[in-house]
C-alpha cells in the first residue's frame, strides 16, 4: 500500500536559519505515528510543509506515491491532510454542527446555507467515530475534551485521510486521554493515518507504531515506539544524557515552615493537613479536579478557606488576599503562566522586577533605573535565562525561558515558601531539567517548595515527599523511594 | 429514543440561547403595562405609529451596527455617514426634486444615498483592515473627518422645502381607527424590509455565517481560508448602506435636514444593540435582541415624555437601565461559569 504522504530530503530555511536540513518522513494508511522534538526542532515547519503553508526549498513530496511539484493549502486539504492545531481552531460562538460542517461555507458558488445537509454531515461524522454531542450546543459550552472531538469530527467531515494532531493531550485528564485514544484506534481501523506531534513522551505513544524524532532540524531517527522510554527519548531529542535519580534525603529534622491544619473549603477541598519544612520539596499530585490547584490558590490568599488554620514559621496567618500571602513570604507560580504569570507584551526585565518595583524606587519617587537594570541582570544570569536582550517582550521567549522569568519574578521577592503549580507544562526536556536544577538549589538554601504536578516522574525525581490528592482530600503520603512510578500512576488515576 | 433526546437537547439549547431576549421582552412588557396604566396616550394607535415612525431609522441603523459588532468590529462613524447621505439627498431634492416626480425620484435619492453610504463604509472597512488598529479609534477618527468635511462644504445650512411627493411619502395598507387613518409609512416599510433582509443575511446565507465565524475566532477564520478583507469590507459597507437608508427615512419623517439631527445619537444606537445582547468582543448577538433593545430605549424615552419627566432625566434613566442590564448580564455569566466548577468532596 503506498504511503499517504512521503517526504524525502526536505530542506527549508528562513532568512539564513535552517529550520529543516534534509528530513525524511512517511506515514501509511492506518498508521499511528508520533513526531517528537523540542521547541525549535522543526516540528511545526514540517507540519506546515505537509499542510501546504510553506513550500520546501528542496526535497520531494509524494502523495499516494505520486510526486507533486508544489503542494498548496488547497491541494493538501484535497489530498485529505487535516491539521488539528493545539488551539483547535474552533468557533466558540457557533454550534457543534456548524463547526463540523463549516467547510460548506467555502464551497464555490454557495450563497445560501443548506442547514439540512450541514446537520447531516455533522451527524454522519459524529456517528462515524461514535460520539454523541448535542449538535445545537455552542462550542463554548463544551469541555476541552469535547471540543477536541468536535475538531476531529470536522476533520472527518472533510474526508481526512491523514489527521495531524498538535499536542492533543496537553490539557486533558487521564480519562479524557483514554477516550481520545479509543477514538484514534477507531480511526486507525478505518485506515486513516494519524500523526501526533509532541515535545514529550506522550500518553498517545502507547498506541503509536513508529516515532520520528527531530533535533535541530535534522532527523534523529525513526524508532519503534516500544523501544523508547523517557530517558532514551530525552537523549534523542537533546543529544544530552540526563540523570533521573530520585530524592532520597529527608528533611524531617528541619524546622517547620508552613503548617496547614484541617483546612476545608466547600466544593474545593476538605480536611487538608500537612507540614512543609525548611528546604523541603513537597510534591502534591492528583488528577485535574482533585483540588490541588484550589488548595494552592487558598495558600496564596486568592480564595479564603472556610475553616482550618495556616501557620507560617509557627505564627497563625490569615491570608485574605495575595498581598497578605506575599507579605508572609509565599510565592505562587500559576499553572497558566501565559495569562496569569506574565505580562506577555512587556520585556523580560520588566516582568522580573514587576513584584518588587516598589522597593526599587529611588530619590524623588521615581524608579531607580540603574538598580532596576542591575537586579534584572543578576536574575537573568543566576537563572541562566536565554534572552538576547532584557528589553525583548516575554512573548517571544521559549516556554522554558518564560517559566524562568516567572520564577525570577518570585525569587526577587525573597520568598520563604514557593508554590509551583505544574511548572513544566509546555517546557522542553532540557529546559525542564534546568528549572528543576534551580528548584533544588533553592531548596538547598532553605526555601520550602510545594511542587504541584501530575507528571509522575517529575514529582518522584524531585520531591522529598509526595502527597496524593483525590476529590478534594489528601488520600496518601509517599516517599519517593517507597513507591515506583507505575504504582503512583495507578494510584493517581484510581477513582 | 435517541432522536427524541437530541430534539429535546436542541430545544433546550435554543431556549438557553434566547434567555436574554426573554428577559428583555419581559422588562418591556412590564414597562408597557406600567405606562399603559399611568398615562392616557401610551396605549393608543397614534402613539404606536408615532413611535414606529420616529424610531424606524434607529432600528435600521442598529441592524447595520449589529452586523459590524458580530464580525468583531465596531463603527462609531455611521451617524456622520448618515448625515452626509442626507445632505446629498436633500441637495438633489432641492435642485431637481420638482422635475423628477415620484417613482423616478425615489429611485434617484435612494440610489444616491446608497452610493454615499457604500463609499464611506468602504473607506472605514479598508482603513480598519489595513491599519490593524482598533475599529473604534479608526471610526471615531472618520466620524470627525466625514462630519468636518460636511460642515465645511455645507456651512451647516439647514435644508427644507422639499417637493410634495417627498413630503407625502409612501403609504400602504391604510386603515381607519377611531376617526383617524393609519398606514404603513415609508419609514415603517423600510424598517420591515431591512429587518427581513438582515435576518435572512445573518441566518441563511454563507456570508452571514462567515461573519459570525470571523467574529468568534478570527485566527481560525484565517486558517479556514476565509477572505477577511472581503468580509470586513462587506460589513462596513452594509453599515454605511443602512446608515444611508436610515438617513433618507429620517429626512422624510422630519422634512428637514440639519447637521446635528443624527450625529450625536451613535451611542444611543450602540446602547440599544448592546442592551439587545450583542457582544462587543464579536461573534454574538441576534437581530431579535437588537430590536428589543431599540424598542426598550424608544419606549423609555416616549414613556418618560408622556409622564412629563424633564428631558434631562431621560439620559440619566437610560444610563441607569444600560448599567443594570450590563451588570445583570455579567452577574449571569459569572454565575453560569461558576456553577460548572467545583469538586464534589466526599464526606
Amino acid at each position: 500500500m503506498p504511503c499517504v504522504i512521503e517526504l524525502t530530503g526536505i530542506r527549508k530555511s528562513f532568512g539564513g536559519v535552517h529550520a529543516l536540513k534534509g528530513v525524511d518522513f512517511s506515514i501509511s494508511p492506518g498508521e499511528v505515528h508520533c513526531l517528537v522534538g523540542e521547541n525549535g526542532s522543526g516540528k511545526s515547519t514540517l507540519i506546515k510543509i505537509m499542510s501546504g503553508v510553506y513550500a520546501p526549498d528542496a526535497g520531494e513530496i509524494r502523495i499516494d506515491g505520486k510526486p507533486c511539484a508544489r503542494l498548496t493549502p488547497h491541494e493538501s486539504i484535497a489530498a485529505g491532510v487535516q491539521v488539528i492545531y493545539q488551539d483547535l481552531s474552533l468557533f466558540p460562538n457557533l454550534s457543534v454542527a456548524e463547526n463540523i460542517g463549516i467547510r460548506q461555507y467555502m464551497e464555490k458558488g454557495r450563497r445560501l446555507v443548506d442547514w439540512r445537509r450541514l446537520r447531516k454531515s455533522a451527524d454522519d461524522a459524529m456517528r462515524r467515530i461514535g460520539v454523541s454531542l448535542d449538535p445545537d450546543r455552542p462550542v463554548r459550552e463544551l469541555s476541552i475534551a469535547d471540543r477536541q472531538l468536535v475538531a476531529i469530527c470536522r476533520a472527518i467531515a472533510e474526508d481526512a485521510r491523514l489527521v495531524i494532531m498538535d499536542e492533543p493531550t496537553a490539557s486533558l485528564t487521564r480519562t479524557e486521554v483514554d477516550a481520545l485514544l479509543s477514538v484514534v484506534r477507531d480511526l486507525q481501523r478505518r485506515d486513516l493515518a494519524i500523526l501526533f506531534v509532541s515535545h514529550r513522551l506522550d500518553e498517545v505513544m502507547e498506541i503509536a507504531r513508529r516515532v520520528t524524532v527531530l533535533r535541530d532540524g535534522e532527523q534523529a531517527g525513526v524508532y519503534d515506539a516500544r523501544e523508547l522510554d523517557d530517558a532514551r527519548l530525552a537523549f534523542l531529542m537533546t543529544g544530552k544524557q540526563f540523570t533521573w535519580g530520585i530524592n532520597r534525603t529527608s528533611c524531617e529534622g528541619n524546622a517547620p515552615l508552613l503548617e496547614v491544619r484541617n483546612l476545608s473549603k466547600k466544593r474545593n477541598y476538605a480536611d487538608i493537613s500537612f507540614t512543609l519544612r525548611r528546604g523541603e520539596i513537597l510534591g502534591v499530585t492528583g488528577l485535574l479536579g482533585s483540588g490541588r490547584t484550589e488548595l494552592a490558590l487558598s495558600l496564596f490568599g486568592c480564595s479564603a478557606p472556610d475553616s482550618g488554620e495556616i501557620r507560617v514559621e509557627g505564627t497563625a496567618v490569615r491570608l485574605e488576599s495575595n498581598r497578605d500571602a506575599i507579605r508572609a513570604g509565599i510565592g505562587y507560580l500559576p499553572e497558566d503562566r501565559l495569562t496569569l504569570g506574565l505580562v506577555l507584551d512587556q520585556s523580560a526585565g520588566d516582568n522580573v522586577v514587576l513584584s518588587i518595583v516598589d522597593s526599587l524606587v529611588g530619590r524623588g519617587g521615581l524608579i531607580d533605573g540603574r538598580r532596576c537594570d542591575a537586579t534584572v541582570r543578576e536574575w537573568i544570569e543566576s537563572l541562566n535565562i536565554k534572552v538576547s536582550d532584557p528589553v525583548v517582550p516575554v512573548r517571544t521567549l521559549s516556554g522554558g525561558n518564560q517559566q524562568k522569568v516567572v520564577l525570577a519574578k518570585w525569587l526577587a521577592t525573597n520568598p520563604k515558601i514557593l508554590i509551583l503549580d505544574s511548572p513544566t507544562v509546555g517546557v522542553d526536556i532540557a529546559a525542564k531539567h534546568g528549572i528543576f536544577e534551580i528548584v533544588k538549589a533553592l531548596a538547598a538554601k532553605g526555601i520550602g517548595i510545594i511542587l504541584i504536578s501530575d507528571e509522575v516522574p517529575e514529582v518522584l525525581c524531585n520531591a522529598h515527599r509526595v502527597l496524593l490528592m483525590r476529590r478534594g482530600r489528601i488520600v496518601g503520603e509517599y516517599r519517593p523511594d517507597g513507591i515506583s512510578q507505575k504504582e503512583l500512576a495507578v494510584k493517581i488515576n484510581a477513582e | 429514543m435517541r432522536n427524541d433526546e437530541r430534539l429535546r437537547g436542541g430545544t433546550r439549547a435554543g431556549f438557553a440561547a434566547l434567555r436574554g431576549e426573554f428577559l428583555l421582552a419581559g422588562v418591556i412588557l412590564l414597562l408597557v403595562a406600567f405606562l399603559g396604566a399611568k398615562t392616557d396616550g401610551f396605549l393608543s394607535w397614534s402613539n404606536l405609529f408615532d413611535l414606529l415612525n420616529s424610531y424606524a431609522f434607529v432600528g435600521i441603523m442598529a441592524a447595520g451596527l449589529l452586523t459590524v459588532l458580530i464580525s468583531g468590529g465596531i463603527d462609531i462613524s455611521f451617524t456622520a455617514t448618515a448625515t452626509v447621505a442626507q445632505y446629498v439627498v436633500a441637495s438633489i431634492l432641492v435642485r431637481y426634486g420638482e422635475s423628477m416626480g415620484a417613482p423616478f425620484g425615489w429611485i434617484v435619492i435612494f440610489g444616491a444615498a446608497a452610493f454615499t453610504g457604500l463609499l464611506l463604509g468602504a473607506v472605514n472597512g479598508l482603513l480598519v483592515h489595513s491599519l490593524r488598529v482598533s475599529a473604534m479609534i479608526v471610526t471615531i477618527a472618520t466620524l470627525n473627518v466625514f462630519y468636518g468635511i460636511l460642515i465645511f462644504v455645507t456651512r451647516g445650512k439647514w435644508l427644507y422645502d422639499f417637493p410634495k411627493w417627498f413630503a407625502d411619502g409612501v403609504n400602504v395598507w391604510s386603515f381607519t381607527q377611531g376617526g383617524a387613518t393609519y398606514s404603513l409609512s415609508l419609514a415603517i416599510c423600510a424598517l420591515i424590509a431591512v429587518l427581513a433582509f438582515t435576518a435572512f443575511l445573518l441566518n441563511r446565507t454563507t456570508l452571514g455565517r462567515k461573519i459570525y465565524a470571523m467574529g468568534g475566532n478570527p485566527e481560525a477564520a484565517t486558517r479556514m481560508g476565509f477572505n477577511l478583507l472581503g468580509l470586513r469590507l462587506f460589513v462596513f459597507c452594509y453599515m454605511g448602506f443602512l446608515a444611508a437608508v436610515g438617513a433618507v427615512v429620517q429626512a422624510q419623517v422630519m422634512q428637514t435636514v440639519a447637521p446635528n439631527s443624527i450625529v450625536g445619537r451613535e451611542l444611543e444606537v450602540l446602547a440599544a444593540v448592546v442592551l439587545g445582547g450583542a457582544s462587543l468582543s464579536g461573534g454574538g448577538g441576534t437581530l431579535l435582541g437588537t430590536m428589543l433593545g431599540v424598542a426598550l430605549i424608544a419606549i423609555l424615552q416616549n414613556g418618560l415624555t408622556l409622564l412629563g419627566v424633564s428631558s434631562y432625566w431621560h439620559q440619566i434613566v437610560i444610563g441607569c437601565v444600560i448599567l443594570s442590564s450590563v451588570s445583570a448580564t455579567a452577574w449571569n455569566a459569572r454565575n453560569g461559569a461558576g456553577r460548572g466548577v467545583g469538586i464534589d468532596v466526599p464526606d
